[in-house]
C-alpha cells in the first residue's frame, strides 16, 4: 500500500527524519508514536506530498508521490496537525470545495458530503461558519475533509488533540469503523491512545524508526525478562541465602520493610519462569511467602526505554542489525544485477 | 483548478476586498469621467482612464496580498498541496480569480465611450483598446503582487512590498532621467544587474558553481564587448531599464493613440514569468 524507503529530511543542518524505512499494508490501523519533535508530522507531510524529501522515496500504491503526485494523492485523505479550514466558509461550502478539489464526480458530491457529515456528526452545524465553531467541531470538520470521497489511505496527524474525553472516544470509534474499509495511519504522543486503537505501532525517536511491531509483540519483546516480586517474613540476608540456590535468576534486589517483612525483586533470565522454583525453595526452608507476583513489562516501559535513552536495547539493536545486513545484501545483489 | 477559482472569487466578495477595489476604482474613474468628458467635453475616455492608473497602485496590492500569504499562515495550503491538483493549477486558479475581479470594473468602463458617443463624436477604437490594455496592465501588476504574496506569510508585508514596487514602476520615467548616459556608466550598470541576477540564482538554487559561472561569464562577456565596441553602452541603461516603465505602453495609447504591439507582448511575457516564479517560490519552500 505505502512504501517508505530510506526517507531523509534535513532542515538546514538539522536532521528531522533520519533514514526511515517501513511498509504500510492495507486494511490495518497504524500508529506513529514518538515524543514531541520526533519527526512524526514531518514524515506525514512528506508521505502526503506537502513537503519534499531530501533523500529517499514514498510509493503510494506503486505511484511515487513526487513523480506522479496527482495519481498518488488521489489515494490519500489527510488531516494535518492543524485542520486546514477556511474560516469564512460554512461547513457545507467548505466540504463542497474539498469534494471538488478531490475530484469527486458532480453526481456523487452531494451524497458523499452528507454521508461524511453524518459519519463525523456535523450534520447539524453544516450551515454555520467555521470560525464560529468550537475546537472539537473544527477538528471534526477537518476529519470530514480527510475522509471525504473515502480514499484508500487516511492519514491523521494527532486527531484527538484538543477534544474532550467523550469526543476522543467518539473519534476512536470512528477510526475503528473506518479501518474496516480503509488503511488508517495516525500519529500521537499519547501512548494509551495508540495502544487502544492501533494494530501496529511504529515508534519514532529523533527521526529514526526505533521499533515497528504489534502492541503485544512490543510488550513481549522486552517482556522476556520479567521481574518477580516477593514478600516474606525473613531477614534480607536469609532471603538472599535462599535465592542463591535457585537457578535462572539474573539479579536480586532486597529491601527490608516493616514488621520483619522483606521485599525482594528478582529479575529472571530470559524465557524462564522461576516462580515455582522460588516457591519450592522457600517452602523447603519453612519460610512463608506473603506475596509472589510476576510483573510484566508494559508498553510504557518499552516506549520510555526506546525514546528516552540514546542506546537502543539489545533486542532491537539485534533486529536492526539484521535488517541492515539484509539491506546491504540486497544492495549488493542489485549492484550485481546492474553489472 | 475550477474549484480553487470559484472559492477564491467567492471569498473576494465575501471578505469585501473585491467590492472595495471595484467601488474605489469606479468612484475614482467616475469623478474623472464627469470632470473631463462630461463637464469639459473632451471626447477621449482613454484620457480619463490614464488618471485612474494611480488607483491600481493601491488597489492591486489589496487584491493580491492575501492570495498565498494567508493560505500559508492559516496552513490551508496543506489542503491544496496534498489534494490531487498540480501546483500550476493552483496558481492559475488563484490568478484567474484575481483578474476576474480586475475585469469587472473594466467591463463597466466599456459603457462610458458609448455615453460619450450619445453626446457627439467618440473615438471608440482608441477607447476600447485603451480599456483592454488598462486591464492587461492590471493583470501584470496582479502577477507581480501574487509572486510577492507567495514569498511571505504576512499579508501586510505582501501589500507594502507590492505597493512599493508598483510605485517605483509608476515613477520609473522620472527615476530614469537621473541616470547617466556615458558608456562607462552603462558598463557599470550592466555589471550590477549581472551580479544581482547571479546572486538571485544562488539564493534560489544554493548552487555556487552555477550562479558564480553565470556571473563570471556574464561579466567577462560584458567587459569584452565594452573594449571591442564601447559605443554600444551609451545610453544603454536608460534604454534597457526604460523597458521597465510598464505603464508607458498604456500611456502611449492614451496620450498619443499609438499602440505598441511589442509592449503588449512584453505584458504577456511578464505575466508568464511571474506566474512561473510564483510556482517556483512555492516549490522552493516545500524543499527547504
Amino acid at each position: 500500500m505505502i512504501e517508505v524507503r530510506n526517507l531523509v529530511k534535513k532542515y538546514g543542518n538539522h536532521l528531522a527524519v533520519d533514514h526511515l524505512d517501513f511498509t504500510i499494508e492495507a486494511g490495518r490501523i497504524y500508529g506513529f508514536l514518538g515524543p514531541n519533535g520526533a519527526g512524526k508530522s514531518t514524515t506525514m507531510n512528506i508521505m502526503t506530498g506537502y513537503l519534499g524529501a531530501t533523500e529517499g522515496e514514498v510509493l503510494i500504491d506503486g505511484h511515487d508521490i513526487l513523480k506522479e503526485p496527482e495519481e498518488a494523492k488521489r489515494h490519500i485523505g489527510y488531516l494535518p496537525e492543524q485542520p486546514p479550514l477556511y474560516m469564512d466558509m460554512t461547513v457545507r461550502e467548505y466540504l463542497e470545495f474539498a469534494a471538488e478539489l478531490k475530484r469527486i464526480p458532480r453526481s456523487k458530491r452531494e451524497e458523499s458530503i452528507t454521508e461524511v457529515e453524518k459519519l463525523v456528526k456535523i450534520h447539524d452545524v453544516e450551515e454555520r461558519l467555521i470560525k464560529n465553531l468550537s475546537k472539537g467541531y473544527r477538528q471534526r470538520v477537518g476529519l470530514a475533509q480527510a475522509v471525504l470521497g473515502f480514499p484508500e489511505i487516511i492519514i491523521l496527524d494527532e486527531p484527538s488533540v484538543g477534544l474532550d474525553p467523550k469526543q476522543i472516544i467518539e473519534i476512536r470509534e470512528l477510526i475503528r469503523k473506518l479501518s474496516k474499509k480503509h488503511t488508517v495511519i495516525l500519529s500521537s504522543h499519547i501512548l494509551a491512545e495508540v495502544r487502544e486503537v492501533c494494530d501496529h505501532i511504529l515508534i519514532i525517536s529523533k527521526g529514526r524508526l526505533v521499533a515497528s511491531d504489534t502492541p503485544e509483540n512490543l510488550e513481549k519483546m522486552l517482556g522476556d525478562a520479567d521481574t518477580v516480586e516477593i514478600e516474606a517474613h525473613a531477614d534480607p540476608s536469609e532471603i538472599r541465602a535462599v535465592l542463591k540456590h535457585v537457578p535462572g535468576i539474573e539479579q536480586v534486589t532486597v529491601a527490608s520493610g516493616e514488621d520483619g517483612v522483606t521485599l525482594a525483586k528478582i529479575r529472571e533470565k530470559r524465557g524462564e519462569d522461576i516462580r515455582e522454583r522460588i516457591f519450592q525453595a522457600f517452602a523447603a526452608r519453612d519460610i512463608p511467602l506473603l506475596t509472589l507476583r510476576l510483573e510484566h513489562v508494559s508498553l510504557e516501559d518499552v516506549f520510555m526505554e526506546l525514546t528516552q535513552k540514546d542506546t537502543v536495547p539489545d533486542a532491537f539493536s539485534r533486529r536492526k542489525k539484521k535488517d541492515g545486513d539484509e539491506a546491504k545484501r540486497e544492495e549488493e545483489d542489485e549492484n550485481a544485477g546492474n553489472l | 483548478m475550477l474549484a480553487i477559482y470559484k472559492r477564491e472569487l467567492k471569498s473576494y466578495f465575501q471578505s469585501m476586498v473585491g467590492c472595495v477595489f471595484i467601488a474605489f476604482l469606479m468612484a475614482f474613474t467616475g469623478i474623472y469621467f464627469v470632470a473631463y468628458n462630461l463637464s469639459a467635453g473632451y471626447p477621449y475616455f482613454s484620457y480619463t482612464l490614464s488618471g485612474s492608473l494611480i488607483v491600481f497602485i493601491v488597489g492591486i496590492p489589496l487584491i493580491t496580498m492575501r492570495s498565498f500569504s494567508e493560505e500559508r499562515k492559516n496552513k490551508t495550503d496543506q489542503m491544496l498541496l496534498t489534494a490531487p491538483v498540480s501546483l500550476g493549477q493552483i496558481v492559475i486558479g488563484k490568478y484567474l480569480a484575481m483578474i476576474t475581479v480586475i475585469a469587472i470594473p473594466n467591463l463597466i468602463f466599456c459603457l462610458y465611450p458609448m455615453i460619450i458617443q450619445s453626446q457627439g463624436i467618440a473615438y471608440l477604437k482608441v477607447d476600447y483598446i485603451s480599456i483592454a490594455v488598462f486591464f492587461l496592465l492590471g493583470c501584470v501588476y496582479a502577477a507581480i503582487g501574487m509572486f510577492l504574496s507567495a514569498l511571505t506569510e504576512s499579508q501586510i508585508i505582501a501589500f507594502i512590498s507590492t505597493f512599493g514596487i508598483l510605485l517605483v514602476l509608476y515613477l520609473w520615467d522620472g527615476i530614469l532621467s537621473m541616470l547617466p548616459g556615458s558608456a562607462v556608466s552603462g558598463l557599470v550598470g550592466v555589471l550590477v544587474i549581472l551580479s544581482v541576477i547571479a546572486f538571485y540564482i544562488y539564493h534560489m538554487t544554493d548552487n555556487i558553481v552555477l550562479a558564480g559561472g553565470i556571473g563570471i561569464v556574464g561579466i567577462i562577456a560584458g567587459a569584452v564587448v565594452y573594449f571591442v565596441k564601447s559605443d554600444l553602452y551609451e545610453n544603454l541603461l536608460s534604454n534597457l531599464l526604460g523597458r521597465l516603465a510598464l505603464a508607458d505602453v498604456f500611456t502611449d495609447i492614451t496620450s498619443n493613440s499609438i499602440v505598441d504591439v511589442t509592449g503588449i507582448v512584453l505584458y504577456l511575457s511578464i505575466i508568464a514569468v511571474f506566474a512561473f516564479l510564483t510556482v517556483q517560490a512555492i516549490q522552493k519552500r516545500r524543499w527547504s
